[in-house]
């Protein structure tokens, strides 16, 4: 991201301002998200970065670090686990927790797991109830009043009209009829008692910025992102990773090595792989850019609802 | 460029497959523009947006089966794409068939990532499209080509131009459904112009599309032949951005956040809003005026020897200088003014009505301060641009009106820096923001009234006097006992050869005050004054007791504010409305209910109890006497 400056030593005044007109647009957005990060943590009490250990958490997690450089960020990490991830994730996410010197903080809704709540036999309650219901403990618990997200605008329908910082009650709903108008660079991170705030950073940024973004700045990722041979199942028309021996082999299932990665990142049981060779970043890059199918496709939690999947997960709590 | 069909938003595909690092290469230099697109219900927008989207394949095949299967069950399309079954996002909108709030979409071509702000086009629904036009670089007016220049599109136009937008595209749209007929489009462009130069756009970028059909939206249409000007796409990926001309400007940087790992590291951090800045600068502190000289600027990619505006930064100086978040960093030689009156352009965004001489949060840059508004010297009909005559903003409305900080404030004139000219209103209750403005220049007798420093400092005055100074304010209902306990304790301090003054409800409104009534407006101006003679005394070193009713929160805390920490001393005489109804002594509360006496508090105006005063009096359970003996030992224990 610095080549602008490096090239600049030397140059006149008039020069200088004829760089700027180059400012690229992961300049300009990773510019905006540092603005974002600082403005939050001046006027928050506690703040907290959610962490989930996909390759957007890597990229606020890197822009975290830039925006209080050479002070390590002032906020922990709150992972809110459902203990269904890929194990490779967890181990990033020890690693990067070390690296960055934060505190991590990792949450499982006890309720879920005294009652065994799984994927397999819960469905969209293991969402319900390790996510939206595990995500309201931790914050409640910890009394955090401001949680970065690394949500885009480009993700969703709903996404696409929720304002960077976002307000929920009490109980963590949002409205989305009743949400601060936000103006310029200016943010109102003003709260009524027991309001808190979402907040996303990269709200402006799409997929591919993400992937430009980590490949410029060797942002660390999990390798799940890149193709390797890996035991599969097919299921429902999607292709699932067979993670660890809790995956119950159903009648004549049979896991098949077969070269995958994934686009994106959840629980092992309910994220689709695809079928790919690409083993680099720039090969990601290219097959994403000539997929033709969306990034959260690979998920099932979208589908409810009538097409409004998101949006009524929202306005319960969902992050 | 009239025979130039190739496509600029296609060619990437081949580059992708054949060389993914190249095409990288490319992307890694875009540069980004944001703009917004207003027009009404029916002017086609959400279709031309989705058009964007289709023809720069943000569209995924997943999205698009679902939009071609939506578009059969609720499209207006017919068996076509309805593509603006894309752009509405939330199951409310979908239902109604409009868009009601601010959404963003994004799209890349060859050269510019685009953020897209759809703001929608009905008059409730102003604050939407001020909020969507104030990151935006350009603004696209569409015009329905068999409609011509409607209301709307002078609404548009005019909220363009008055937040500052220079690049206005006049999109007269619907081509396809008047025959690409040229004489309708210089028709439109005619009464367009006219318009325009009334209201002080000096140039736009006329362009006549389809967003149903495709004409000129990525290239020149065979269509309209008779159209020599750029299409959309062309236009917008050309267009030079609002960052590029801040980078001319002088330095200014708001510091956001005092950087201090350590001890031997002490750097502020901020965006820079304008110019640039290298190592070795001078540079200025305000509102101190302190200076020093840029000795490093550091990133976690390492130190750089210049920044430019729109870059966020953390800089270390030469000197140890008092610096923290709120001061502005600026070129030493040209700083900005420093001013708490000015005249403002404010654009009223919550349902509750402006209250003239009420406290707001006003947020500037990184500075947040205490703000009172005036009487709006008139209101802007959005419709017709005419001035009007208001005593107040309500929702939507948009006025010019003069403002006051309760300390002077870093800024720029809008026009010469949205970062440090723009601001936000909130509500000191609520946390609500209710306003945006933009501030035009500060008033003459701010700048040229200086703060007259005076040789005996207020520490030498209280010394003399061999006291420390207090406001010990009572707030309560009429008839509570206010004046009785504070004439108490008054004479209590006396004995102590405390040197005292008070200041009466009643007293100042036969002069200082009698020119106020007793609306809402009126007692908050009232209280502001009060509370600055009550300042000054402080400054004399005297305790002043104030016995005033001051039913607002707000105003009391504005008090509360222009005193020196610790001096203000809140005192509530806490007594139930029905027993001050029952005592009654002047004969008010008689009045009030019989409908002689407007704006009673208590009756039909609201006191608002302090939360947490320094002293609360509970009048049911002590006699006044008790209750300044109480008062008199919390003050001098």
């Amino acid at each position: 991201m610095s080549c602008l400056y490096q090239a600049s030593i030397g140059r006149s005044e008039k020069d200088l301002a004829m760089a700027a007109r180059n400012l690229t647009h992961l300049e300009r957005l990773e510019s905006e998200a540092i603005h974002i990060m600082r403005e939050v943590v001046s006027e928050a009490e506690k703040p907290v970065m959610l962490y989930s250990v996909g390759k957007d958490s890597a990229v606020m997690l890197h822009l975290a670090r830039k925006a209080f450089y050479p002070s390590p960020p002032p906020f922990p990490l709150l992972h809110v686990d459902t203990t269904w991830k890929f194990q490779e994730m967890y181990k990033l996410r020890d690693q990067m927790a070390r690296e960055s010197g934060m505190e991590l903080l990792v949450y499982q809704n006890p309720e879920a797991k005294e009652r065994g709540i799984n994927p397999f036999d819960h469905g969209a309650l293991h969402t319900d109830m390790w996510k939206t219901e595990g995500l309201k403990q931790a914050l409640n618990l910890y009394g955090f009043d401001a949680a970065f997200g690394g949500a885009r605008r480009d993700e969703e329908k709903s996404r696409a009209k929720e304002r960077i910082f976002s307000f929920r009650t009490a109980s963590h709903g949002w409205d989305p009829k009743n949400q601060r108008p936000e103006l310029w660079n200016l943010y109102n991170a003003k709260k009524n008692k027991g309001e808190s705030i979402r907040v996303f950073p990269i709200s402006n940024w799409t997929e591919l910025d993400i992937w430009q973004y980590i490949h410029l700045n060797d942002v660390p990722i999990v390798p799940l992102y890149f193709a390797d041979q890996r035991p599969t199942v097919e299921r429902d028309g999607m292709l699932l990773m067979v993670d660890d021996d809790r995956f119950p082999l159903r009648e004549g299932e049979e896991p098949v090595m077969r070269s995958i990665r994934f686009r994106t990142l959840g629980c092992y049981p309910l994220t689709g792989a695809v079928e790919s060779t690409a083993k680099t970043l720039p090969e990601v890059i290219q097959e994403t850019l000539l997929t033709t199918t969306s990034e959260r496709q690979g998920r099932a939690i979208d589908k409810d609802a009538g097409g409004a999947g998101m949006e009524k997960k929202k306005q319960e709590g969902y992050f | 460029m009239t025979d130039v069909m190739a496509d600029p938003i296609y060619k990437t595909d081949a580059l992708i497959a054949e060389d993914i690092d190249a095409y990288l290469e490319t992307h890694q230099h875009k540069t980004m523009l944001r703009f917004i697109t207003c027009g009404s219900v029916d002017d086609g927008k959400s279709t031309l947006i989705g058009r964007l989207l289709y023809d720069s394949k943000m569209i995924f095949e997943d999205q698009l089966a679902a939009l071609e299967a939506d578009s059969k069950k609720v499209g207006t399309q017919g068996q076509d794409i309805d593509f603006a079954l894309l752009v509405d996002g939330l199951a409310a909108e979908r239902e109604q068939g409009i868009t009601i709030d601010v959404a963003y979409r994004f799209f890349n071509t060859e050269k510019r990532k685009f953020i897209v702000a759809d703001t929608p086009g009905h008059e409730q629904y102003t604050r939407n499209m001020v909020t969507g036009a104030s990151t935006a670089d350009l603004a696209v007016i569409l015009i329905d080509a068999r409609k011509g220049v409607l209301v709307q599109t002078r609404r548009h136009s005019y909220l363009a131009h008055l937040i500052g937008i220079k690049n206005i595209v006049l999109a007269i749209n619907k081509m396809d459904l008047v025959d690409y007929d040229q004489s309708v489009y210089d028709a439109i462009l005619k009464d367009y112009t006219a318009f325009a130069t009334s209201i002080g756009i000096t140039a736009f970028t006329p362009i006549p599309i389809s967003g149903f059909k495709g004409d000129n939206i990525t290239g020149p249409s065979a269509n309209t032949p008779w159209y020599k000007g750029p299409a959309l796409i062309e236009h917008l990926e050309n267009v030079e951005v609002n960052a590029a001309t801040d980078a001319d400007k002088p330095f200014r940087m708001a510091v956001q956040w005092v950087n201090r790992p350590n001890l031997d590291f002490r750097g502020f951090s901020g965006q820079i809003a304008t110019g640039t800045v290298k190592l070795g600068d001078a540079i200025r502190i305000l509102p101190s005026g302190k200076t020093s000289t840029v000795s490093r600027i550091v990133t976690l990619d390492g130190d750089l020897d210049v920044a430019v505006a729109g870059q966020s930064v953390t800089i270390c100086l030469a000197d140890e200088v008092d610096c923290s978040r709120g001061d502005v960093i600026a070129a030493a030689d040209n700083p900005p003014q420093a001013a708490d009156q000015f005249e403002s352009t404010i654009v009223w965004m919550a349902d509750e009505e402006m209250l003239p001489g009420r406290p707001y949060w006003l947020k500037i840059g990184t500075q947040t301060v205490t703000a009172t508004v005036q009487q709006p010297k008139y209101q802007v009909n959005v419709n017709t641009m005419e001035h009007l005559a208001a005593r107040t903003l309500d929702l939507n409305a948009i006025g010019v009106a003069n403002l006051s900080t309760d300390k002077a404030i870093s800024f720029e004139p809008y026009a010469q820096n949205r970062t440090l000219g723009g601001f936000i209103l909130i509500d000191k209750i609520t946390n609500a923001t209710v306003a945006a403005g933009m501030l035009h220049f500060s008033l003459r007798r701010a700048q040229n009234v200086h703060w007259q420093p005076t040789d005996v400092s207020r520490e030498s005055h209280a010394a003399m006097k061999n006291q420390k100074p207090a406001v010990l304010w009572f707030t309560g209902l009429s008839g509570a006992g206010k004046s009785t306990i504070a004439n108490l304790v008054e004479k209590k301090l006396a004995r102590m050869n405390r040197h005292t003054f008070l200041l009466d409800g009643d007293n100042v409104r036969h002069g200082l005050n009698k020119d106020l009534g007793f609306t809402d407006a009126d007692r908050v101006e009232n209280i502001r004054r009060v509370g600055e003679v009550a300042k000054l005394m402080t400054d004399a070193g005297l305790v002043v007791i104030t016995a005033f009713i001051s039913p607002f929160r707000s105003e009391r805390d504005m008090v509360r504010q222009m005193m020196q920490p610790g001096e203000f001393v809140e005192v509530h005489i806490d007594t139930p409305l029905a027993d001050a109804e029952a005592r009654d002594v002047k004969g008010l509360y008689k009045k009030a209910r019989s409908g002689e006496l407007k704006n009673f508090t208590g009756i039909d105006s609201p006191y608002e109890p302090p939360h947490d005063p320094e002293i609360r009096i509970d009048t049911m359970a002590m006699t006044a006497e008790e209750a300044a003996e109480l008062i008199v030992a919390r003050l001098i224990p």
